[in-house]
């Protein structure tokens, strides 16, 4: 067990300990702690749950569970930049379909997927709340608005083909 | 009109910081409820004022907040204030506007509202994809700590209130008021069964109020200016002014604040600019996603929420999604209703089930696969997922919407594809922006 | 009580309910899922619905969940009209969307409330056209199987074993139609409660993995009502057999003892009955030490003849039932009797029993338990002596609180969602007290871990600061007083405390202390609870049946040594089990001749001059006394093989050849009922346990056989062409048949739940007052402890334990897997038991240079034994807890001090096996 608290770093465990201040008891944070560990290594691996967990005093299990709920919790490794593509119905009326078919083909990927040199995963979105400047994207944490075909071309100028 | 929750807004003003807020009159009804109003008078104020919430149920706000127990009745403990920041209603764009534009004037809403509650710790739940938000959330609330807005002892007043910011991991059904306390407890966002409403029993089983963002945004400026004034904001029946926002092939898609009851085809033809040339309006869904299609019938409607409700829609969110001619209602509904199941939180059944069901039927429609009898399946669908209190929450239910409204006004759609025959939306593939 | 309208019907229904349970309280049929008798509702499902009327003008009404809708005066439903069947009806549509068609291989079949639910839903034809969603299943050890694919994500699994049972290594995971409930990883599960998934799964995801294995259809099966025999819970059983084997256990329902739930040592237990060790015909030793098979009449012959000539002696058998006790007594004689206990323990139970009996109330059932508002255990480890007990302490702590809270906010006990989440980590204040960790500890305000002579020291102390005038306890810590004075603040500020004690540590002191202590409240209370825990099924009824009166064994061996004895007769008990196999085999050894009867082969069997095999408890008539005092009937489920009898037929068969005047009259089982009921006082209420032999209902016997159980006249074809005769079954009101009535007889005789168009176990409300209530036929059992004295002087208390260097107190532990000895040999769970068997205190392991996994040493009456030594932080210093029942650590004996070193050449025995699902893991 004290191997499974030494594999979350200092820093993972500190940014954690913040949010342990304002919870009534530990599990309670488990959402935000698995959004920490996340956030410094892109995604929660099985060890970094069980760890997580063992430090929330919760079974892995219950803590599974949460982390497979919400979308935006990676259990699987995501590239470098995630590419959340807004597939809802604002941007469908504008045309996505073919866009992420755009970059599907500019990438190699499909949805779901990441990029051979690991630079980007493509995933669906809902909604991102910006329909009147679709279609739009994020890829990582920048918005795109108005998209079009110029314009992801451009974005991905550096990866197209799928390599670098 | 004057400009009331946006008037910090605007595309040459760069976000609000705390002291262009300050210097605009921010945090002027603080000082005076702090100074001059008790709880009851704040709670009094709201309630006349007709505020009703924007999150999409439309539920007054001030007979919300008066559940909550208060003095005596209350058992000691916390009490919980949270705004509902987690928009991702398909079509709904408006509070991300006010969170990044202008979020003092949500974090005084908050603090005026916790007080009125007596809360004493209160929460921004912030959808995971808002970072900007975020940024300029976790600013301003430390400006407001800095300046004595929030921590103890507010302004002097004795009142204390902590306010946290939690950025969330995710999934639309964190929107919903119960699972928004589920998710915040740290657990699998499923929705809780009312009664006990969040007032009495929500986070951590303490009494807790919930509301949208924009309706949070609406309290400095009714304590601050009264009761009168903001009711004679609205041309309609409805009180205050409202973000109304259009997407879709419009000239010029955007959110605007309007007075309540702005005529529908005032927004659409006035700000949205009308339709692109091109494309005609065939429908639209009046407040987001989960909202049933009006048409053009219905353009000269004003936006209440009883008069839009009168109409067989209702008024959501109140940011509008346009359907066009060029576009398949069919594909639309397939598109929304393959949201909802996605995000369904899997709890019950008809929601859980009900809804890829839903969209397989209409995929095999879209597909060329359909049957006759398959729009009986789907009616039998709307009558099984569609009404409140047939399902454990309103997810559901609101998928139905934009499906039923779909059979009612544009079968035709339908009956294309189910015949066989081809679709010129569909085959002629999507237009591209 | 509200008057409701159903379908235009009135009914009365009792208030406070919710539409569901009053639906079927009336014997209704309303389809649900989610919602479960004992665990209320969360809405789900939705399968429950019905049309709501707002008043008499409204025609057309709302769907509403019928388990989330409290009845009121007046409300008007309509449950069959074709609104609310037509939305049940896309329920179940919905449902199937994703279920697959695979019912003919799915062990639920025949008795999957998904099928019943999708038949009275009236479902039949399916337009979806989509493909199913398909899932991995998960290994999950020797209990449980798991068909994810079956699911209809009703919530019950994680509810049971979450929220009701405090496992934590189950969990609903992902969303939307891809739910998933399993383990965050494959492995075995963790909670000892996980046998009740497979009722209360609704369909085949969590199945009887023994059962899967060996598979019998429900109508196949024959039943009848029997009572484990896993510990001294009594928790009532239905066993299913088929072709001679037992197949599987099922929980029957009881209202005071376990409702609707088993541990998983009951419900896997059983499977024992199958073991390869069952004896089958009798076996006489000859010269060269061989065992030659005789057959019965030589067995009684060769017994006769041996005990009629010659100085007797018996030892009977706490695991053996009061009637066969009471024969054996009665055949040796009152002073040759010895009632099988090792003699700590018989004092201790002794004990315990005269305070039982001298308690001011009758000994608590469970259900009585489950409304204690604090807890106070003291010197036991539930979990693991009496499972059963410590998912009715759970409920008591955790949802009472629920309940009381949400009463405040006028919520019903049954809006389990709600009711938790108001409630959040709030509980009643439950102590453990052990020598270690208990697996209570997550729902106690307060563990401690300390040596035997402290928890009753600790105990004492609680006492005195309840009543000043009880003699206070001298040089306790600061710590542990103010921990003594926080448990009696909390037990006099509780309407209905409880302590549970018994003899999980060996340890009179401990129990004295739990009885003062309950004593000293009840000056002010008359709610106070008190309950024991003993080892064994029967260790009460023999406790009861001696009052404490008899030789024990060290009295025995000393008169064998002397040779006073010539013949003992061995009653179902492997001695080695009691006591140090030296002063056993010294017993053994000077007596002539050893008559053992036995079901299974046993270390004692193997030393035995004859042995004579007798029936299992699926085999045979008994009468046990719970650790409440409570006298239950378990009945044959099957007929004996061979030459196996039931042990009191062969006692009474001996005693007839013997000639013995006393038991002239005594024919039948019911007999030997009466005979004891009226010989021995305390046992009297025996008689009243269940109905004899006489009992009809409409003037038929309990079938144990369903209607619809197949093949009986085929069934041993293969063997033998002529169609057997049915048995007649002249010593029970069963019958071993389809014929006859399974309606509302006598609790204590439902063989099986079974109502048209129910096949499932959720039948039971048909059985049932209500929901949830007691069964028409009235609760299974008799109670024999009225407990109306009220006295009890203080007794000594022990000084403070102080390790001493190099030495360490020897101190029981028990397992729930391994500490038993008859479910041990069911396959399933001797794989659960594990192996170290000795352990120590990290920092004490750490002094004697001994680490886990390495052999230690311990010497006992000068004899080394050698055992897998285990480190376990949580147990109190200078102690060595060792596993009871395991083979070599029967030698050791509480409350000793002994000394250990580290073994040389110690070599690990096996490596822990975790897996036989298609190939072994290792870990
Ligand atoms: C599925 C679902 C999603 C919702 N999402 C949001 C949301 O993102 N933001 C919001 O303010 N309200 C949302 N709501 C409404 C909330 O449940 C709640 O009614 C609202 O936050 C109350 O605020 P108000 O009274 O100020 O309108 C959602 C409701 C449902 C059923
Ligand atoms: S309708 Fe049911 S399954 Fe859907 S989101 Fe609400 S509770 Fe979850
Ligand atoms: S039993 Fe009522 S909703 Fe499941």
């Amino acid at each position: 067990m004290v191997e499974l608290i030494s594999s979350l770093s200092n820093e993972e465990l500190a940014a954690i300990d913040a949010e342990l201040a304002h919870v009534p008891y530990k599990s309670a944070a488990a959402i935000d702690a698995l959004k920490i560990v996340q956030s410094f290594r892109g995604w929660v691996s099985d060890e970094s749950l069980k760890a997580i967990a063992h430090y929330l005093e919760m079974s892995a299990a219950e803590l599974e569970g949460i982390a497979t709920f919400y979308n935006l919790i990676y259990r699987q490794p995501v590239g470098d930049k995630v590419i959340l593509f807004c597939g809802s119905v604002s941007c469908w009326i504008k045309g996505c379909d073919g866009l992420r078919s755009q970059i599907t083909e500019l990438l190699g990927v499909r949805e779901g997927e990441t990029t051979a040199d690991n630079k980007y995963t493509l995933l669906p979105v809902t909604c991102l709340g910006a329909c009147d400047k679709a279609p739009v994207m994020m890829v990582g944490e920048d918005l795109h608005e108005d998209l079009d075909r110029q314009k992801i071309q451009k974005i991905f100028a550096s990866s197209a083909g799928g390599e670098s | 009109m004057e400009k009331v929750l946006t008037r910090n807004i605007g595309a040459d003003k760069p976000p609000t910081d705390i002291a262009a807020y300050e210097e605009n009159g921010g945090y002027a009804g603080l000082r005076k409820a702090l100074a001059e109003y008790s709880p009851e008078d704040c709670l009094k104020l709201v309630q006349d004022s007709n505020l009703r919430g924007r999150g999409g149920a439309g539920f007054p706000t001030g007979m919300k907040w008066s559940f909550v127990p208060m003095g005596d009745k209350a058992t000691p403990g916390h009490k919980y204030l949270i705004a509902n920041a987690d928009e991702m209603e398909p079509g709904t764009f408006k509070d991300r506007l006010l969170l990044e534009y202008d979020p003092h004037q949500l974090i005084e809403g908050m603090i005026l509202a916790s007080y009125t509650i007596q809360a004493d710790i209160a929460y921004i739940f912030l959808r995971c994809e808002y970072h900007v938000a975020a940024e300029r959330l976790e600013q301003a609330i430390a400006d407001c700590y800095a300046k004595g807005y929030l921590g103890d002892n507010i302004l002097g007043s004795g009142y204390n209130l902590e306010l946290l910011l939690h950025s969330s991991a995710g999934r639309y059904i964190c929107g919903e008021e119960t699972a928004l306390i589920s998710s915040l407890e740290g657990k699998r966002a499923n929705p809780r069964a009312k009664p006990p409403f969040p007032q009495v029993s929500g986070l951590w089983g303490r009494p807790t109020i919930v509301n949208n963002v924009e309706t949070l945004c609406n309290i400095p400026h009714i304590i601050e200016r009264g009761v009168e004034w903001y009711q004679s904001l609205g041309v309609g029946e409805d009180a205050g002014t409202k973000l109304f926002g259009v997407s879709g092939q419009v000239n010029n898609p955007g959110c605007w604040e309007l007075p309540m009851g702005t005529p529908i085809r005032e927004i659409l033809e006035h700000h949205a600019g009308g339709m692109r040339e091109g494309y005609k309006l065939k429908g639209f869904l009046p407040g987001g996603g989960s909202t049933d299609f009006l048409t053009q019938d219905h353009l000269d409607l004003a936006m209440d929420y009883n008069v839009i409700g009168k109409a067989g829609s209702r008024m959501g969110t109140g940011t509008m999604i346009i359907l066009d001619d060029k576009t398949c209602a069919v594909a639309m509904v397939k598109n929304l209703i393959d949201f909802f199941a996605q995000e369904s939180c899997g709890f019950c059944t008809p929601c859980r089930d009900g809804l890829p069901w839903s969209s397989q039927v209409l995929g095999d429609i879209l597909a060329g696969r359909g049957r006759q009898e398959d729009m009986h399946t789907l009616s039998r669908q709307v009558n099984f997922i569609g009404a409140m209190g047939n399902t454990h929450c309103a997810l559901a239910p609101g998928a139905m919407e934009p499906l039923s409204s779909a059979m009612k006004y544009f079968p035709e759609d339908f009956r294309r594809h189910i015949d066989g025959e081809s679709c010129p939306m569909c085959d002629g593939g999507q237009s591209d922006a | 009580m509200p008057k409701i309208i159903i379908d235009d019907i009135e009914y009365e229904v009792e208030a406070g309910n919710n539409l569901l349970e009053a639906c079927l309280g009336l014997k209704l049929d309303l389809p649900y899922f989610c919602w479960h008798p004992a665990m209320g509702s969360i809405g789900a499902c939705r399968q429950c619905a019905v049309v709501q009327y707002l008043n008499d003008e409204d025609t057309r009404g709302r769907i509403v969940m019928g388990c989330m809708t409290p009845v009121s005066e007046g409300a008007r439903f309509s449950l069959g009209g074709e609104k609310a069947s037509e939305f049940r009806a896309t329920v179940i549509e919905a449902l199937m969307l994703n279920h697959p068609h695979d019912c003919p291989v799915c062990a639920e079949g025949g008795e999957c409330h998904l099928q019943d639910m999708t038949v009275m839903s009236g479902h039949r034809d399916r337009t979806y056209r989509g493909k199913k969603n398909t899932h991995r299943n998960q290994y999950l050890g020797p209990l449980i199987h798991h068909e994810m694919n079956r699911c209809i994500s009703c919530y019950r699994c994680t509810r049971f074993y979450r929220d009701y049972a405090g496992g934590d290594d189950l969990a609903a995971m992902a969303a939307h139609d891809h739910v998933y409930f399993g383990r965050h990883e494959a492995g075995v599960l963790e909670s000892e409660f996980s046998g009740n998934l497979v009722e209360v799964c609704p369909t085949g995801v969590f199945t009887d993995e023994t059962l899967v294995k060996d598979y019998t259809r429900k109508w196949d099966l024959q039943s009848a009502p029997s009572v484990c025999t896993g510990c001294a819970v009594g928790c009532n059983t239905m066993p299913g057999e088929r072709y001679g084997r037992l197949k599987r256990i099922h929980n029957r329902f009881n209202v005071e003892v376990n409702g609707y739930f088993l541990c998983d040592r009951g419900r896997f237990g059983g499977a024992f009955v199958n073991s390869e060790k069952r004896l089958k015909f009798s076996g006489l030793r000859d010269t060269d030490g061989r065992f030659n098979a005789i057959n019965r009449d030589v067995a009684l012959e060769t017994s006769v003849a041996w005990l009629a000539q010659s100085r007797v002696a018996g030892i009977g058998s706490p695991r053996a039932s009061v009637e066969a006790n009471y024969l054996l007594r009665k055949l040796v004689g009152e002073d040759n009797f010895s009632n099988g206990m090792n003699d700590d323990e018989a004092m201790l139970v002794a004990e315990i029993s005269q305070l039982m009996l001298s308690g001011r109330s009758p000994p608590p059932s469970l259900k009585k338990m489950e409304t204690a508002d604090a807890v106070l255990i003291l010197g036991e480890d539930v979990t693991n002596t009496a499972p059963r007990l410590a998912l009715s302490l759970r409920q008591a702590v955790t949802h009472n609180m629920a309940a009381e809270l949400g009463e405040t906010l006028g919520l019903q006990d049954w809006q389990d969602a709600a009711i938790r989440n108001l409630a959040q980590n709030q509980r009643k204040p439950l102590y453990a007290i052990a020598v270690k960790d208990t697996r209570l500890d997550d729902i106690a305000i307060s563990t401690s871990a300390m040596a035997p002579d402290d928890i009753a020291r600790l105990g004492f102390a609680v006492a005195h600061f309840i009543d000043d005038s009880l003699p206070p306890v001298d040089k306790l810590s600061d710590r542990y007083s103010n921990l003594a004075q926080q448990i009696a603040k909390d037990l006099q500020q509780a309407a209905a405390p409880l302590v549970v004690s018994g003899t999980g540590s060996q340890h009179v002191g401990i129990c004295q202390a739990a009885a003062l202590i309950t004593r000293a409240l009840q000056q002010t209370n008359t709610g106070v609870m008190l309950s024991f825990c003993v080892p064994e099924c029967n260790s009460l009824g023999q406790a009861l049946l001696t009052g404490g009166e008899g030789q024990d064994l060290a009295e025995l061996t000393v008169r064998a040594i002397a040779g006073e004895i010539d013949t003992l007769i061995v009653l179902e008990n492997d001695l080695f089990r009691r006591a140090g196999s030296g002063q056993i085999t010294q017993l053994l050894a000077s007596v002539s001749k050893l008559i053992v009867l036995d079901c299974v082969d046993t270390e004692t069997t193997s030393m035995a001059s004859l042995v004579i095999p007798v029936s299992s408890f699926a085999e045979t008539e008994s009468t046990y006394v719970s650790s409440e005092g409570r006298a239950q009937r378990s009945y044959p489920v099957f007929e004996p093989a061979d030459d196996v009898l039931a042990d009191w037929q062969w006692l009474l068969a001996l005693s007839r050849k013997l000639g013995k005047a006393e038991l002239a009259l005594i024919e039948h089982f019911d007999d030997i009922v009466d005979a004891c009921a009226s010989e021995v006082g305390a046992l009297s209420g025996i008689k009243d346990a269940a109905p004899g032999a006489d009992y009809r209902l409409r003037g038929m016997k309990i079938p144990r056989q369903t209607h619809r159980y197949s093949g009986r006249t085929a069934m041993h074809a293969g063997v033998q062409i002529h169609e057997p005769k049915q048995t007649q079954d002249i010593e029970t009101p069963l019958a071993y048949s389809m014929e006859g009535l399974n309606g509302n007889e006598v609790g204590a005789l439902l063989p099986y739940v079974w109502a048209p168009g129910w096949n499932s176990n959720q039948s039971l409300h048909k059985f049932q007052h209500g929901v949830g209530g007691a069964l028409k036929g009235g609760t299974a059992g008799s109670r024999l402890i009225i407990g109306d004295g009220n006295t009890l002087t203080a007794e000594s208390i022990p000084g403070p334990f102080h390790a001493s260097v190099g030495e360490f107190l020897l101190v029981p532990l028990q397992r729930i897997f391994g500490s038993d000895e008859l479910s041990m040999l069911a396959p399933a769970i001797a794989e659960l038991a594990d192996s170290p068997a000795v352990f120590l205190h990290p920092d004490d392991a750490i002094v004697m240079g001994v680490h886990q996994g390495d052999g230690v040493v311990i010497m006992v009456d000068g004899k080394e034994y050698h055992f897998e030594l285990g480190i376990d932080d949580s147990l109190a210093q200078g102690c060595a807890g060792f596993v009871c029942g395991f083979q070599d650590t029967n030698n050791l004996r509480p409350g000793d001090s002994v000394c250990l070193a580290k073994a040389q050449n110690w070599q690990h025995k096996k490596p822990q096996v975790i897996s036989t699902d298609g190939g072994s893991r290792h870990v």
